[in-house]
């Protein structure tokens, strides 16, 4: 199979322009007639299923929350990133473009990347228009600050509610073409299966969860903007019911997985307290502004932070990365965590953790100050560990927080199935192996508002769609492979809960394919995630039944596809025989401990096919070209 | 840190099958609780026991349990997300209780919002409201430059206070009269404090508060309970700003409408 990305050639800055020109277009009159599926309502798919109706076509849209406004994208908090050089810092659409292709260490494709930066001034203006109350100057322009290892201020932000703010934005978008009658939602339904017709995506098969019933769905293409697949590591900065059944549906049914090894490690989350533990809650990295992290000298020593003086603590960030410092991007700083605590220097009752402490800051600016910017994060860390960040350090680890993995697409943001497309996090786009921070409010919301509505155009005006019905063969196989998953998970009986198959397989995840990943611990996992998969089967307890509201039934399906994609990570991770970006490989590092890639066999995408149940899937490559931006070893020091 | 300690409570939770069966309180002990969890960890904890003895679990909503999603919400010892000031059920850890207390566990209760199983309510009343009027009506891609509107910071900071609503529904469950001003004003009053709001302001909250009213939420009689109840500290005084533009916008409709040939 040849991947075709479809990239326009020529000169970056012109390309989307010339593309669009050369896409083809539904005359207005008749996008009516077309009938999408857009599956999810974050920032993403609210955007885009409220873009698209405005345009006129006829829109679904799934979500499996109670409410479109409830999508993951609400808890994001720090900011939106927008080359809009507010701040006469030399900040520029191609800086911007720069600064993400390096970021994610040269494993991204350039035309997306450059069209992302482009369009990011754009979701400003929109998202201003719409009332999204952004953080104001007292002159009243919009304030910008610097995030997650960026050297000029092009973070916009609603306090520490960035996220809540824009998805509202989309959600009242949504809700306003809900009203207007050209958009059909459904809340409380999880899709289950893809629909093929014809070697086209013409539907899908979803769960009503509240009745149970299995119901079709036909249209002229599907969209899918499901979100990322991080509770593959159970424990993870995500929202509960995040999942990856959508895009597993879809990759089963032939479309291709990108980079699935490719996650991110976020450093600044709180450290994980007991057994009991259900998720972990992510401090905005914006903490790292004016937090400064260390540990202590010696290993092992167990002083309260305060009795620790100034000349036996270790700023390791600062140390080693004197022009970043606590500013580097999230993989090293992660990585440089786990390390001093694999060193035994960690703090906490766990071992696991590193402070992050604002004495400093609040001798400089003021107590005040310190909590008109951070007040939230500060009461919410309060409110969570019992103790006051205002007079002890805070505790840190990393956790999971991203997944830049995700389904293949090319440039017009469609799948190797035709009609099938995807957006945000759910694709694998244009973070490369690893994404800046505040680059994902901005990806999402220009799939969803400025790319979609175009390239779907192309996509339906260029092929010819028969009409299909849900009483095609095609859905009733569709909704039986679904009926008939559910009735064997019911039907196990066995003794173990759902959870507990779930925290296994994460401690599997995390442990092998997790910080830093070797080929023995990756072999490992190869061998021990089929049997706990095998497990599963034979021995997972699903209590009730299957024609009503059954919350352990959707969490059993959600991790019998975790238990299959945990092993193509895995696998993933283990053919990728470089460091890149969040992909850390011990056996690859350099002489100082970074990531070191090799270019030479590496500078692809990988893109996972499956082969059917039971066999190998097959890797295929999709070979990166840097024009603009010229790969080197990253540094940050 | 409370490490090591764990407390043994007793909870009395409403179990109801579905929207149209009966409901009851059914009582489950609760044994060897940590401090540090938070309340729906809690509830996790008593679920995995259910199961294991082949007992159907409590369905309760929850997402981000992180305070900001509006999933989660109920009743414990009949205050909306329980005891602790501005915080959800999600954030609320054990150590707010004690080592052998009762706790009695229930829906959100509104006519508006039917129970759909056990704690699980239906609130997309809520959603309809928004539909309705609380939006500004711009299409992707006609927006001007975002510095072309400069919005002064105090409208913008009083804007961001209203918007930070997560739309869970305390409100309306703490209220006698299960009445949805606050939820509703929050929106009218973030939209209307916004230069970018204002060519819609009268159709919104004329339009929002019939909504409302359609909805069968009950009318605001002052109590206050809802502000009390927030976890996100919505104040009080947006009910009273929307009642202002709402009767404002009352008068100004109808000159319009009799000035154009009421077609309002
Ligand atoms: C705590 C936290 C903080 C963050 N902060 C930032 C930040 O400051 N800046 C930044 O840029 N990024 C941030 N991120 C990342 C960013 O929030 C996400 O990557 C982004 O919001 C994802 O948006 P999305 O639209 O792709 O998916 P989501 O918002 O995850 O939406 C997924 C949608 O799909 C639906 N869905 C999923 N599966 C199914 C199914 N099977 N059937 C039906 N519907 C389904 C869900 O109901 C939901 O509506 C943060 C992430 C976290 C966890
Ligand atoms: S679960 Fe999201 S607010 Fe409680």
């Amino acid at each position: 199979m040849e991947l075709k990305a479809n990239a326009p050639s020529g000169p970056i800055e012109t390309r989307w322009e010339r593309h669009k020109f050369e896409m083809k277009l539904v005359n207005p009159a008749n996008k009516r007639k077309y009938s999408l599926i857009v599956v999810g309502s974050g920032l993403a798919g609210a955007s885009a299923a409220a873009s698209l109706a405005e345009l006129g076509y006829d829109v679904s849209c799934f979500c499996y929350q109670d409410s479109p406004r409830r999508a993951h994208s609400i808890a994001a908090q720090g900011g939106i990133n927008a080359a809009k050089n507010y701040q006469n810092d030399g900040d520029s659409v191609f800086r911007l473009f720069y600064d993400t292709v390096k970021g994610g260490d040269f494993r991204a494709r350039e035309s997306n990347v450059y069209r992302l930066a482009e369009l990011s001034v754009d979701i400003i203006d929109q998202c201003v228009a719409q009332g999204v109350p952004f953080a104001r100057e007292y002159g009243g322009v919009l304030a910008n600050r610097s995030f997650g290892g960026a050297q000029v201020s092009r973070t916009f932000y609603a306090r520490g509610q960035t996220g809540q703010q824009l998805l509202l934005g989309a959600y009242q978008a949504l809700e306003r073409q809900i009203g207007l009658g050209k958009v059909e939602m459904y809340p409380r339904h999880e899709m289950l299966e893809l629909v093929v017709v014809g070697g086209k995506a013409r539907g899908i098969v979803a769960r009503d969860m509240i009745t149970g019933a299995l119901e079709s769905y036909a249209a002229d293409a599907v969209i899918l903007a499901t979100g990322g697949y991080g509770n593959v590591f159970y424990l993870a900065t995500y929202a509960k019911g995040c999942n990856v059944t959508a895009i597993w549906r879809a990759y089963k049914k032939g479309a291709l997985f990108g980079n699935p090894c490719y996650t991110q490690i976020h450093p600044t989350c709180i450290p994980v307290t007991g057994d009991h533990q259900s998720k972990l809650t992510l401090m905005s990295e914006s903490l790292r502004n004016d937090g400064r992290i260390w540990v202590p000298l010696k290993k092992g020593d167990t002083r309260p932070p305060a009795q620790i003086p100034e000349g036996e603590r270790d700023y390791y960030l600062e140390r080693k990365y004197p022009s970043f410092g606590n500013l580097v991007p999230r993989d090293v700083a992660s990585r440089n965590a786990k390390q001093v605590c694999d060193e035994g220097r960690g703090v906490g009752a766990s071992g696991f953790g590193v402070y992050l402490d604002f004495a400093d800051a609040i001798k400089r600016l003021g107590a005040s100050v310190i909590a008109e910017k951070y007040g939230n994060l500060f009461d919410m860390y309060e409110r969570i560990t019992d103790e006051n960040p205002y007079q002890v350090p805070m505790r840190i680890y990393p956790a999971t927080h991203y997944t830049m993995g995700g389904l293949w697409v090319d440039y017009n943001l469609m799948t190797t199935i035709p009609g099938l497309h995807c957006l945000g996090e759910a694709n694998f786009s244009d973070h490369g192996a690893n994404r800046l921070g505040a680059s994902a409010l901005m990806q999402g919301l220009c799939d969803g508002y400025f790319v979609i509505p175009y390239t779907i155009g192309h996509y339906l005006a260029s092929n010819k769609l028969d009409k299909v019905g849900t009483d095609a063969p095609e859905f009733k196989q569709a909704e039986q492979a679904a009926s008939e998953r559910t009735r064997t998970l019911l039907d196990v009986k066995g003794t173990r809960t759902v959870d507990s198959f779930h925290r296994e397989l994460g401690k599997l995840m995390w442990e092998y394919c997790g910080m830093a990943r070797n080929k023995q611990g990756l072999e490992t996992a190869l061998q021990k995630i089929p049997a706990l998969r095998e497990q599963f089967w034979k021995d997972v307890r699903v209590p009730g039944q299957g024609a009503e509201l059954n919350q352990s039934l959707e969490k059993a399906g959600r991790v019998a596809d975790f238990l299959e994609l945990g092993e193509l990570m895995c696998r993933d991770a283990l053919t990728r025989e470089e460091s890149c970006g969040g992909h850390f490989r011990e056996e690859h590092q350099t002489p100082d401990g970074e990531a070191q890639r090799d270019d030479q066999r590496f500078q692809h995408v990988a893109a996972w096919e499956h082969t059917g149940e039971g066999q190998a899937p097959k890797r295929h490559q999709e070979p990166l070209d840097f024009e603009y931006v010229h790969p080197s070893q990253r540094s940050y020091k | 840190m409370s490490a090591g300690k764990t407390m043994n409570l007793t909870l009395h939770v409403w179990r109801q099958p579905s929207g149209t069966s009966q409901g009851r309180f059914v009582t489950y002990p609760a044994p060897d609780i940590s401090p540090d969890m938070s309340f729906l960890e809690m509830l996790d904890v008593v679920n995995e026991r259910l199961i294991a003895k082949g007992e159907d679990p409590i369905a309760f909503d929850h997402d981000c349990r992180e305070g900001i999603c509006g999933m989660c919400g109920m009743m414990i010892n009949g205050q909306a997300h329980g005891p602790r000031r501005a915080t959800t059920a999600c954030q609320l850890h054990m150590r707010s209780f004690e080592d052998g207390d009762t706790i009695t566990i229930e829906p959100w209760r509104a006519t508006a919002f039917p129970v759909v199983k056990d704690l699980v309510v239906d609130r997309n009343a809520f959603d309809r409201i928004i539909a309705a009027g609380g939006f500004v009506s711009t299409h992707t891609g006609s927006a001007p430059d975002g510095n072309a509107i400069p919005v002064p910071k105090t409208a913008a900071d009083q804007a961001m206070d209203a918007a930070a609503c997560i739309g869970c529904g305390a409100c309306v469950a703490a209220c006698p009269n299960a009445s949805a001003m606050l939820f509703t004003s929050a929106k009218v009053s973030h939209l209307g404090l916004l230069p970018q709001g204002q060519a819609e302001r009268d159709q919104r909250v004329l339009k929002m508060v019939a909504t409302m009213d359609e909805e069968g939420f009950g009318t605001c009689t002052n109590h206050g309970e809802c502000e009390a109840a927030c976890p996100k500290e919505i104040r009080l005084e947006f009910i009273a700003r929307m009642n202002r533009d709402f009767i404002r916008a009352g008068l100004r409709n109808r000159g319009e409408r009799a000035g154009s040939g009421g077609t309002g």
